[in-house]
């Protein structure tokens, strides 16, 4: 894991001793709201429906044991109990005082932690596969790279002020966990003639015009990455437009210029911009590399499963380790009935503790909203599923119907325009009643509430998107969204629903998907694709089915 | 669209500048957590003039603004779009926003 050195420590102690001032000079009058308001931001402030909300980055969503008792200490002493886990691999504190955060600040920076860069037009936090470092499918752990784009882009003063948001993710494996494909650059690490080096995607994005990544570059050398970064977001800078908000992302930028005419203006800048880059960032890559080596791997043996729930835990919310006697376990946040992404202060410090015994002392974030322990011994499984269940957080319901992104929506988002929160909650029960969602299988459903899409709904197997129609919760479906390395935007079903009509909505499709497919093989996604909308669309709008026949 | 429509009622919210909570100007010129205790501005000259009033508190609430309401079975103001439905009450997934302070 990376460490932070004197730099980093004093950069972030003076970045907080500025913030507290500038919170100090706001609350005696010195600065007005006007002025105060992008100094906030900068440090992840925002003032959302109900309180003020701090945002945190979990670079690449990587935390030491220690880093989330951090956590969970800001959680208890200056929220309410509970932090939430985000799409964005970071986490959220939906009700701290303004008054207290320069004090949450000090406390994350004692370990290596901020709020940096997590709102406003800068590059934001750079997101990484959950499973970096630990997944059999890799080809290399894509964290070294995350860590130095991080740094690279941190405080970085061309670009403060892009057109609008940026949003870097990067995979080191063929099987895409990182939506690389729904960024501004999505990078994935490819090996080639012994070499490494990235794929290049740009101008994905979700949002009001949802767009999937362009190849701009099939193979950059990873020595080129940070000039050819720069390029990027240099030619975005001078090209994206300022003029209006809702065309300011760089998926517009490459959809109005062309990707032709972008590749072309972003190697010209690159050729420029390369022979600046001396060989400093290459001897950081390296020492990064390093600090992210693989624990030391004690050899396990495989621990005897007789027991059901531990079986179907082992089923569901285990993935492939590189080594075959150990485990990546998905710790699923998403209990039926419970708020996708939230911990209690408890849960954060159990899983910190259980990381710590279980699993070297790290734990991921995905952009899934679960935690992972992304090394753990098999012979440890047991003891860690008892754990884990005593504090509800044994749910075995990764990947499937249960397991759903849900944004904050009108909870808590300033922003929104109807509830995610409820609406997931009440789908997860109603799956668990019906006790079909081992049966159904492979099953992503995604909730965004509003079309700013932070719940991923334009990939979601089933999307569902919440609407203000008319002062009333509104709900629209998309079907056949995929996030994966086959990404696709879902396509609209059709009118929307009532918000006591979306979950009946929700399981008469699902349902249908399980007359419809062919076998246990054959996906709600491969279904779909097979079989087209129609008979979807028909278990949605049954009467306007009859109508038709 | 009439140039005469009437008015709907309002009231002004904000939040408080140090803890961040939802508050409501009540007649008295105070602030109050509780919407019911709002004061219902019926005439937009008089709704403008408390806004401004609201507006020059910058050390007190930020972002004021109007919010439709209207009068509810006893009187008092009761929101009119779940939005602010939602705010005069806290989140749907816990009893720990406003809902329990408030009642
Ligand atoms: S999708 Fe909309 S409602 Fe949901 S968190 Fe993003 S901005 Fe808020």
């Amino acid at each position: 894991m990376y460490r932070y050195d004197d730099f980093d420590r004093a950069f972030l102690a003076e970045r907080n001793a500025q913030f507290r001032a500038q919170v100090a000079r706001r609350l005696d009058g010195s600065l007005t709201e006007d002025e105060f308001k992008p100094l906030r931001l900068m440090n992840g402030v925002y003032l959302q429906l109900h309180a003020y909300m701090l945002r945190v980055a979990i670079p690449y969503g990587t935390l030491s044991s220690d880093q989330m008792r951090v956590l969970a200490d800001l959680a208890q002493r200056w929220d309410k109990g509970y932090g939430h886990f985000t799409t964005r691999q970071n986490i959220q504190y939906n009700w701290p005082k303004l008054v207290d955060i320069p004090d949450m600040l000090d406390r994350l920076s004692d370990v290596g932690l901020h709020a940096i860069q997590t709102s406003g037009n800068t590059i934001r936090n750079v997101t990484a596969d959950h499973f970096a470092g630990a997944a059999a499918d890799e080809v290399a752990d894509p964290r070294p790279y995350a860590e130095l784009l991080r740094q690279w882009s941190t405080d970085h003063p061309e670009f403060q002020f892009l057109p609008r948001k940026f949003k870097i993710a990067v995979t080191g494996a063929p099987n895409d966990r990182a939506v690389t494909r729904a960024h501004d650059i999505g990078l994935v690490l490819k090996e080639r003639d012994g070499q490494l080096g990235f794929e290049v995607l740009v101008g994905g994005g979700l949002g009001r015009t949802p767009m999937i990544g362009k190849t701009v570059r099939d193979f950059l050398p990873e020595a080129d990455l940070l000039p050819y970064c720069e390029a990027i977001v240099s030619v975005y800078n001078r090209l994206g437009r300022r003029d209006n908000k809702f065309k300011a992302r760089i998926k517009i930028t490459v959809h109005e210029t062309g990707l032709d005419e972008i590749r072309r203006q972003v190697e010209e800048r690159f050729a420029e911009l390369r022979p600046l880059f001396d060989g400093t960032a290459l001897q950081v890559l390296d020492d990064l590399k390093a600090q992210f080596a693989p624990p030391a791997f004690a050899d396990s043996t495989d621990a005897p499963v007789v027991d059901p729930l531990l079986r179907s835990w082992v089923d569901t919310n285990t993935a492939g380790h590189k080594r075959a006697d150990h485990a990546i376990v998905t710790v699923s946040l998403k209990a039926h009935g419970a708020t996708p992404g939230d911990a209690t202060a408890e849960q954060m410090r159990l899983m910190a503790d259980l990381a710590e015994a279980h699993a070297y002392g790290e734990l991921r974030i995905s952009h899934e909203q679960n935690v992972i322990l992304p090394h753990v011994p098999r012979a440890a499984l047991p003891a860690l599923h008892a754990r884990l269940r005593e504090a509800g957080l044994g749910t075995a319901n990764v990947g499937l119907a249960s397991d759903i992104i849900a944004c904050p929506g009108m909870d808590y988002c300033a922003l929104a325009t109807a509830r995610s929160i409820p609406v997931a909650q009440q789908i997860a029960e109603r799956i668990d009643a019906l006790k079909i969602e081992h049966e159904v299988g492979h099953l992503k459903i995604k909730i965004s509430g509003c079309i700013n899409a932070c719940g991923h709904h334009h990939v979601g197997h089933i999307g569902i998107l919440g609407l203000d129609r008319a002062g009333v919760e509104n709900y629209q479906i998309t079907l056949g969204g995929d996030g994966s390395e086959r990404a696709a935007i879902g396509e609209r079903a059709g009118p929307g629903f009532a918000y006591d009509a979306i979950v009946p909505a929700i399981e008469r499709l699902i349902l249908a998907y399980l007359d419809l497919r062919e076998g246990p093989d054959d996906t709600f996604l491969d279904a779909y694709r097979r079989l087209g909308p129609a008979p979807f669309k028909a278990a949605l709008y049954p009467e306007e089915a009859q109508d038709a026949a | 669209m009439s140039r005469n429509r009437p008015f709907t009622p309002k009231v002004v919210t904000a939040n408080l500048l140090r803890e961040g909570d939802v508050v409501y100007l009540t007649a008295a010129g105070d602030w109050s957590p509780d919407h019911s205790a709002a004061e219902l501005l019926t005439e937009a000259e008089h709704a403008n003039d408390r806004l401004a009033l609201a507006e020059a508190q910058p050390l007190r609430v930020v972002g004021a603004y109007l919010a439709d309401a209207r009068p509810g079975p006893d009187g008092r103001p009761e929101p009119v779009h779940f939005r602010e439905g939602f705010r005069a009450t806290g989140p749907s997934n816990y009893a720990h926003g406003k809902a329990h302070e408030v009642q």
